[in-house]
């Protein structure tokens, strides 16, 4: 007799998908995997979008998102292959021996009512508890999940607690009718990096002290590795590996795995600043119709072929900074000294020297590019714009710029969708490369991305950097980034700079206690880090 | 002041000040396009001697921002002017019409709401399945067909064929509820039919919408059953949305009704006005033009009110 | 771009099509004259006369081709000047922003508060009915709803990411709006276009029916039906031809709408 609680075998999952022009056919997503989960033990899911990893977590509780079926194979929950059980059956399983913390609990929690009544809602219903236990039971789990006025927290509306609090108090709603499993699908994702260790530990210690256990899911190997006692590495609805936690971080055997453990391990070696090709002075600035600065005397300098990274957190500014210094959003207060001229502070008044030698790249690449044109058109447009290339000589440069994104021939032609995300990102770059610029700002031109696409992107920004001679201003949220690429940071925190210098500077201790905060809320590849980061914290963070 | 309060405070301000602007569009357009009230009186014999004495005489020649308050007042009080046609007080025909119509509206109302209600769930129930086709294919014929195409054919088939319902909708107080009821059967069905197509078309979206938000695939991974879940999770959300169809098509059946009175001769508001449009009545024109406006308005004012007070986030605010 | 159309979208353009050249060549087909009395009154249907003859004896069918050539040329013309007034000032406005926007908004929800119907009974009280001041009545009225969504749309595209690069890149006005942003209007605005038809047909027929629309001796759908009206009672169809007319073009326009958004929506890239 097996002790496992949760045993998947051969599972196959498939979906209707509806191509334009094509008759709508079915696709197989998941090809067969095995896995088990026993009694209190962590199995972590990871794998880039694609991978299948939150469809089969769903599995578990024997349920298809949208047009998704569960074609093949068996999920057995204590013993009961849920695939071949009754809707009733199943029924009597979710919410009770299997529940579901989901990424976005801003969406998952219905807005109509206070968070109490969802939270107890399943316990009462599977008649765990009756509903004065319940609500005692979900007032211990917000104590225990950290959250503030336990006692009171449920009578809010879910618009009335932060983003990191919610996600608590969906933990609390999974937690509460006491299942055997929990499935979390990316419940730290949407996050901000130094709010979501805050809720990994809460989740971490919860599942501890319940006993329960739980499939976490994510994209991120150095989140899993804090939380779980096995992880299974997925790829494209396939198992890539399997093993401990350590086992998987510290002797991958597979190459992709081993990929994905080295990934952020780009190394750099840090230049010495020059005389600056863009210099921001006392720049402060307000949105139109506001009432507040979002940027209070910020000061950066930037020296050419360099890359500073402009690091913060959701509202810290950085995104304005951008906004500014491009001419979208005129400053206040404060200049812009660009390749030794004075940029004016609208961008409309700017001379087309100014403009073309100040690029930008954005976070979607898929907003990015005008969905009607084809590669070549958004590529040539820059070409023809500045340079007044025409015909052949047009084309060549489109080639050559082709090939330096590494993506040779037979782009030219396509549109935008027909491309991957890594893939229409650096079309992106070769748009902002054709006008042969002196600065490009890149815009968290990463975080939509894949770890493995963008550790690709990243390596290639530093190739053409050393080729062209180009300055990056890089906007980023993600430390990991930061210690990949910059030869100078500025820690952005409320509108201000809190600490600005070059990365060796900035990355030295004794720091102030929002980058002490910052730094250490990046999850690194190592066992224990959690628990490790959390007992040497000098500053709670903001967003919980 | 709860800040929901101040919204609604504001939304019904703009509101009444809707209400004058389109009383002032009205009264306007008929003072900046060709001819007025003298020369439809006068017709071909006018000459301009005549058009000058007669517009002193009838106070046209005073400036037309005093005429216009001076009749927005009117309306206001009750008193609308005199028919130029039969020089009956136009305040009083509007009184016994105003009540047929909403006669009228009120039956058509009491049919197609509940029942665009039910057909639209059972569209959602049944998505993309048959009764789901049916449904939107019976929508896309009747609002294919302009009203009183609809009228003719009930009429052809009911009222000539089979005999069942009268095809004049004659009423009048001498008439028992049911004998009246008898009468305007058939103007309700169409009524009904016209509304009924936008109405539940809307449902079905209002609650599709909903039906697809993350909290209800919370809801049916806590084991709820689908009945639960409707009731407890996705009504609640989803009253906004369907009250909102609802006044919209309200709104649009008070349009509806102006031609289906013309079909079927019924004595109602629709009726009056487009007789004064024939004839060139300019003051019945302006009256009647006016009050159906401002329902119109008035059902929108509602519809949006009630959107700001389901709105949890506005009910409460942080 | 007729690659894997659709049966139904191919139904909808040949039943369009037909109409519209039935239309154009309505004196060249139309087997009988105009306003000519070539029967007795209510004929019914016969080899002479396919659909009878109408309530002063002329042939039904020629009533019907002429009358579809009326209907169908205002419908065109108002939804031509409606498309062409209400997405300029649309776009102007989204392009614009600012007071000019404020201005031409708040005056389209002036002129939206009040039903079209009514608006157009008060001005053609005032005015004396022909084409054109019929087609620009409608047209104008309509053009409010054309002027919402063409504003709506290129507010939603000129946000996007892919119009600010093309703007930090220094790029003038005409290019933004004929290479950036129209090309990716277009769809939505062609399928809306389709729906504006239907809905002036319709707008056109109820006037006519009414008596202050389309006046005699010219005939168009609505007309034909308050001519014949009186013969329902005694049991005379004559009436309910338009309604089938009206409906199947209504309903084939209809269908192309669904086709092009479908098409557009589903297209690489997603956007329509």
């Amino acid at each position: 007799m097996t002790t496992s609680l949760l045993e998947v075998r051969g599972l196959k999952i498939g979906a209707t998908v509806y191509p334009p022009g094509e008759k709508p056919h079915d696709i197989e997503i998941v090809h067969g995997v095995d896995f088990d989960v026993e009694p209190g033990k962590v199995l972590g899911l990871i794998g880039e979008s694609g991978a299948g990893k939150s469809t089969i977590g769903l599995a578990a509780m024997a349920y298809g998102r949208g047009g998704v079926e569960l074609t093949g194979g068996s999920v057995m929950v204590n013993g009961r292959d849920v695939l071949q059980s009754s809707t009733r059956d199943v029924r009597r399983l979710r919410g009770a021996e299997v529940t579901y913390v989901s990424q976005s609990a801003a969406a998952s929690f219905n807005p109509a009512k206070q968070i109490m009544e969802q939270v107890i809602e399943a316990a009462v219903l599977h008649g765990k508890f009756n509903k004065s236990d319940a609500e005692q039971r979900a007032c211990d789990l917000f104590a225990k999940l950290g959250l503030p006025d336990p006692d009171n927290i449920g009578n809010r509306y879910p618009h009335q607690v932060s983003g990191g609090q919610l996600q608590r108090c969906m933990t609390a709603l999974a937690l509460c009718p006491e299942p055997d499993l929990v499935v979390f699908d990316e419940p730290t994702t949407a996050l901000d990096v130094t709010t979501q260790i805050d809720v990994l530990k809460a989740i971490k210690d919860a599942i501890r002290d319940t006993g329960v256990a739980a499939l976490y899911i994510t994209h991120d190997l150095a989140v899993v590795a804090q939380v779980s006692d096995h992880i299974m590495v997925l790829r494209m609805g396939e198992m890539v590996e399997y093993g401990t936690t350590d086992e998987i971080i510290n002797h991958p055997k597979e190459d992709y795995t081993k990929a994905l453990v080295s990934v952020r391990s780009i190394e750099h070696e840090e230049k010495q600043p020059t005389e600056p090709v863009l210099r921001v002075e006392n720049i402060t600035a307000r949105y139109k119709g506001t009432k507040f600065d979002v940027l209070h005397n910020v000061s950066v300098d930037l020296s050419p072929g360099q890359t500073l990274a402009v690091v913060g957190e959701s509202g810290s500014g950085k995104s304005t900074l951008a906004r500014v210094i491009t001419g979208l959003l005129p400053p206040r207060d404060g200049t812009i000294t660009f390749a030794g001229r004075t940029l004016t502070p609208d961008q409309p008044s700017r001379s087309i020297e100014d403009l073309r030698e100040l690029q930008m790249i954005y976070q979607m690449a898929d907003t990015a590019m005008n969905p009607r044109q084809t590669v070549g058109t958004i590529i040539g447009r820059p070409l023809e714009f500045y340079f007044g290339l025409k015909g052949a000589e047009k084309q060549k440069r489109i080639q050559e710029l082709l090939d330096e994104i590494e993506l040779g021939k037979g782009f030219q032609d396509r549109y935008p969708a027909e491309l991957s995300g890594g893939q229409k990102q650096r079309v992106c770059i070769a748009r902002a490369l054709a006008a042969k610029p002196k600065l490009i700002i890149c815009d968290e031109v990463t975080s939509a991305l894949d770890p493995l696409v963008a550790d690709g992107i990243l390596k290639l920004l530093l190739e053409l950097q050393k080729i062209e001679d180009v300055a990056y201003l890089f906007i980023t949220h993600d430390l990991a980034t930061v210690r990949a690429i910059a030869d100078s940071i500025a820690v952005m925190y409320q509108g201000r700079v809190q600490r600005y210098g070059t990365k060796s500077e900035v990355l030295t201790p004794p720091f102030d206690d929002y980058t002490d905060l910052l730094l250490s809320s990046v999850p690194e590849m190592k066992l224990g880090w959690l628990e490790d980061v959390i007992a040497n914290r000098k500053m709670e963070s903001a967003g919980n | 002041m709860h800040p929901i309060l101040k919204l609604v405070a504001e939304r019904l301000g703009i509101g009444l000040l809707l209400l004058l602007a389109a009383s002032a569009l009205i009264f306007g357009l008929t003072e900046v396009l060709p001819g007025d009230a003298a020369q439809a009186i006068l017709g071909q014999a006018a000459t301009p001697e005549s058009l000058a004495n007669l517009r002193t005489e009838m106070g046209l020649d005073r400036p037309a921002f005093t005429r216009y308050f001076e009749w927005l007042g009117g309306i206001m009080t009750g008193d609308m002017g005199v028919a130029l046609t039969n020089k009956l007080p136009i305040g009083d025909q509007v009184a016994s019409r105003m009540s047929n119509t909403l006669f009228l509206a009120f039956w058509a109302a009491i049919i197609s709401v509940p029942l665009a209600l039910v057909l639209g769930l059972i569209a959602v129930r049944y998505q993309n399945r048959w009764p789901d086709k049916i449904i939107s294919g019976i929508t896309l014929a009747s609002i294919s067909l302009p009203e009183f195409m609809i009228a003719y054919l009930l009429i052809f088939f009911f009222a000539v064929q089979l005999f069942w319902a009268p095809s004049f909708a004659s009423i009048n107080d001498s008439m028992t509820l049911l004998e009246q009821l008898h009468a305007i059967s058939l103007p309700v069905a169409v009524l009904t039919l016209v509304v009924l197509a936008h109405m539940m078309r809307m449902t079905r979206a209002a609650i599709l919408n909903v039906m697809q938000s993350a909290y209800i695939e919370t809801a049916e991974l806590k084991g709820l059953n689908t009945f639960a879940v409707i009731r407890k999770h996705a009504f609640p959300n989803a009253i906004a949305p369907i009250v909102n169809v609802v006044m919209i098509n309200l709104a649009y059946l008070v349009v509806g009704v102006v031609v289906v009175e013309v079909v079927f001769a019924y004595p109602g508001m629709g009726q009056y006005l487009v007789d004064a449009v024939v004839k060139r009545d300019v003051p019945v024109v302006l009256a009647c033009g006016v009050i159906f406006a401002a329902v119109y308005i008035i059902l929108n004012i509602v519809a949006d009110v009630v959107s700001i007070l389901a709105n949890p986030r506005l009910r409460h605010p942080k | 771009m007729f690659k894997n159309i659709p049966l139904s979208a191919a139904i909808g353009l040949i039943i369009t099509g037909t109409y519209f050249l039935a239309a154009i060549f309505a004196g060249v087909i139309a087997p009988y004259g105009m306003a000519e009395a070539v029967g007795d009154v209510w004929e019914p249907s016969s080899a002479e006369h396919w659909l009878g003859t109408d309530q002063i004896g002329r042939d039904l069918l020629t009533r019907m081709i002429y009358g579809g050539q009326t209907t169908i040329l205002i419908a065109t013309l108002a939804t031509i000047l409606s498309f062409v007034t209400g997405s300029v000032l649309g776009f102007i406005a989204a392009v614009s922003g600012g007071w000019i926007d404020q201005i031409m908004s708040r005056l389209v929800d002036l002129f939206m508060s009040i039903p079209s119907l009514i608006l157009a009974l008060v001005i053609l009280s005032s005015i004396e009915a022909t084409v054109v001041t019929l087609v620009v009545i409608m047209g104008l009225l309509d053009s409010t709803r054309v002027y919402r969504l063409s504003r709506a749309v290129a507010v939603d595209i000129s946000v996007m990411d892919y119009v600010e690069a093309a703007r930090l890149r220094g790029e003038k006005l005409s290019w933004i709006i004929f290479r950036e942003i129209l090309p990716n209007a277009l769809s939505p605005l062609v399928a809306e276009m389709g729906l504006r038809f239907i809905f002036m047909v319709l707008f056109i027929s109820t006037l006519s029916f009414l008596g202050i629309g389309v006046q005699p001796p010219l005939a168009d759908w609505g007309g034909i039906v308050k001519e014949n009206k009186e013969g329902i009672n005694f049991g005379i169809g004559a009436a309910l031809y338009p309604a089938v007319a009206i409906a199947t073009l209504a309903i084939s326009v209809n269908l192309i709408a669904d086709w092009i958004l479908n098409r557009t929506t589903s297209l690489k890239g997603g956007r329509g």
